[in-house]
């Protein structure tokens, strides 16, 4: 078995391990629904559609905001604050495999979060006729926007060994790479900023490249931001590692 | 083999390692001594390739601990200082984890696995999660992922800290039965261990190697060495016996324990003095209550050695 599948394995088996899988999954699952029932006005809005102003995909990032960072936080903190990185880092494998490991497997658990949503998919082709194809490209691109919070989680983890520290310098980071996206915030920006400013930023946001992603459409240019996000918060994420492993 | 070179660990302005070079070959078991703080842990630290160095190479069974780390760490096996694992886990998942990160072929993994639970006797254990065992048994948890695929060489890091008695002579036989064939590096500040495991021992303090020797030589550094105790059973006679021993020139010099009335007789430089004291006491028909040759103090040469150093 390859370093990152055995490290990969690890991981994920650690999360059903603990408490931690069950309160993620069910805490995840009632404010997905929540949201889309309650703040989205799922029913009033008498369309078979997840991808709407107010819907299910709507309230991904907001979801993904706090529960992610939350997810993310102990990545790297928790080994460092326990000493276990030392016997980690002691066996024969590169850093990069034990990075992408343990991001892999935080991914995949997320995946499996977001897959049990599946009741309101089944719910609105009950109701209506919605096009599955927007919603199989939707789920895609919130499971890239959540591998994108996860990757900077994870950096910011190997951080530092305050697992607290981390989950809210992954949610502040997180919170700025989000808003540029929103309309509201560019139109307040668009006071203060040049047209250029405002959109050269809104291009770095999740939100811009998710929205586009979540109506369907599903762009190389949005498949490619998440790609390099993923890949630069790894490979930042490595050489914080090697850089602050043993302090 | 490992080679350490020159080697040199600095945080920030503090010089942790200071220079150190040694060799270490098949079949010894090197103990590493120090006061805490020594220097020892960020040692074991570098030569199993979790620290960079600040300057210096370290080279395990010929591959460089820096450029060629992947290659070394297959060779070794190590027990952090603390044996740190992950708590939820059982021992049995977690032994199997290591045997998937270490590459152990499926065709051995098996029988890999079953060894090292019989030799650190976890069968009992395998099922329950590791934060719910005793510290002894986490230690030993500890040392069956160093020894799991069966290493050339095993860098240990206090194995035996936090074990009872029996615990602590298990695993000094385990140690034992592995030296012949490996090379060994434990680090301990127990100087019997150093006496029952190690055939080497390399005194630090201060990050600098201050005696590299086997345990017996060093024990030959003590004062106490060949020096001979007695106790008689009348205290009134204590000042005579003592005046008449000094004055023999296999003596150098002598010592009154004033608690229990034992005199210490130091060797002159190269004398044995037991016979002629055991002479003497006969002519002087001394009610002997207690007779013997000291052997050396590994805790007296360690203590003179290191000056006390503490940091």
């Amino acid at each position: 078995m390859s370093g990152v599948a055995a490290v990969f394995k690890r991981e994920l088996a650690s999360y059903f391990a603990t408490p931690i899988a069950y309160v993620f999954i069910v805490i995840f699952l009632v404010i997905a629904g929540a949201f889309t029932f309650f703040f989205g006005g799922f029913y009033e809005a008498n369309q078979a559609d997840l991808s709407a102003d107010g819907s299910f995909f709507y309230w991904h990032p907001w979801l993904y905001l706090f529960l992610v960072p939350a997810l993310s936080m102990r990545l790297w903190s928790e080994e460092r604050k326990s000493g276990s990185i030392e016997l980690l880092m002691s066996l024969p494998l590169e850093t990069w495999q034990a990075v992408t490991g343990k991001f892999l497997a935080a991914w995949a658990f997320t995946g499996i979060a977001l897959a049990l949503t599946f009741p309101i998919w089944l719910t609105v082709n009950y109701l209506g006729d919605p096009d599955n194809g927007v919603i199989v490209a939707a789920y895609v691109g919130s499971l890239l926007m959540a591998g994108g919070f996860l990757a900077i989680g994870a950096c910011l983890s190997a951080a530092t060994k305050n697992q607290v520290i981390a989950f809210i310098l992954s949610v502040v980071v997180c919170f700025l790479l989000m808003v540029p996206g929103i309309g509201l915030v560019q139109s307040v920006l668009l006071g203060v900023a040049p047209q250029w400013l405002v959109d050269g930023l809104a291009s770095l946001s999740f939100q811009t490249h998710f929205t586009f992603i979540s109506k369907g459409v599903i762009d190389l240019r949005d498949l490619i931001y998440f790609g390099l996000l993923i890949g630069v918060c790894l490979y930042a994420n490595t050489i914080v590692l090697d850089l602050r492993k043993a302090d | 083999m490992i080679e350490v070179q020159n080697l040199t660990k600095e945080y920030g302005r503090f010089r942790a390692v200071d220079d150190l070079s040694f060799r270490v070959a098949p079949g010894e078991v090197l103990g590493f001594l120090g006061p805490n703080g020594a220097g020892k842990t960020t040692t074991m630290r570098i030569v199993a390739g979790f620290l960079p160095a600040t300057a210096g190479r370290v080279r395990v069974c010929g591959a460089d601990i820096e450029t060629q780390a992947v290659e070394a760490k297959r060779r070794i096996g190590y027990l952090p200082e603390g044996a740190p694992s992950y708590p939820e886990m059982t021992p049995r998942s977690f032994l199997e984890f290591i045997a998937d990160a270490r590459g152990i072929p499926p065709a051995e993994r098996r029988q890999r696995l079953d060894a090292v639970f019989q030799q650190l006797h976890l069968e009992g254990v395998l099922e329950q999660t590791i934060d719910t065992l005793s510290k002894g048994y986490r230690r030993r948890v500890g040392l069956a992922q160093a020894i799991l695929h069966d290493p050339e060489v095993l860098i240990l890091d206090e194995p035996t800290d936090g074990l009872d008695p029996n615990q602590k002579h298990e695993v000094r036989e385990l140690i034992g039965r592995m030296a012949k064939s490996k090379i060994i590096v434990i680090s301990t500040h127990l100087l019997e261990e150093v006496e029952a495991v190690c055939n080497r021992a390399i005194i630090i303090a201060r990050g600098k190697i201050l005696a590299d020797d086997t345990p017996r030589g060093l024990e030959q550094r003590s004062r106490f060495y060949n020096a001979v105790s007695l106790k008689l059973s009348v205290p009134e006679l204590i000042p005579t016996a003592r005046n008449a021993i000094k004055m023999l020139p296999e003596v150098a010099s002598t010592e009154l324990d004033e608690k229990n009335g034992r005199i210490t007789a130091f060797p002159a430089p190269g004398k044995l003095p037991l016979a002629p004291i055991n002479a003497l006491a006969e002519r002087q028909k001394w009610p002997l209550a207690e007779l013997h040759l000291e052997s050396g103090r590994l805790d007296e040469v360690f203590r003179s050695i290191t000056g006390g150093a503490t940091a």
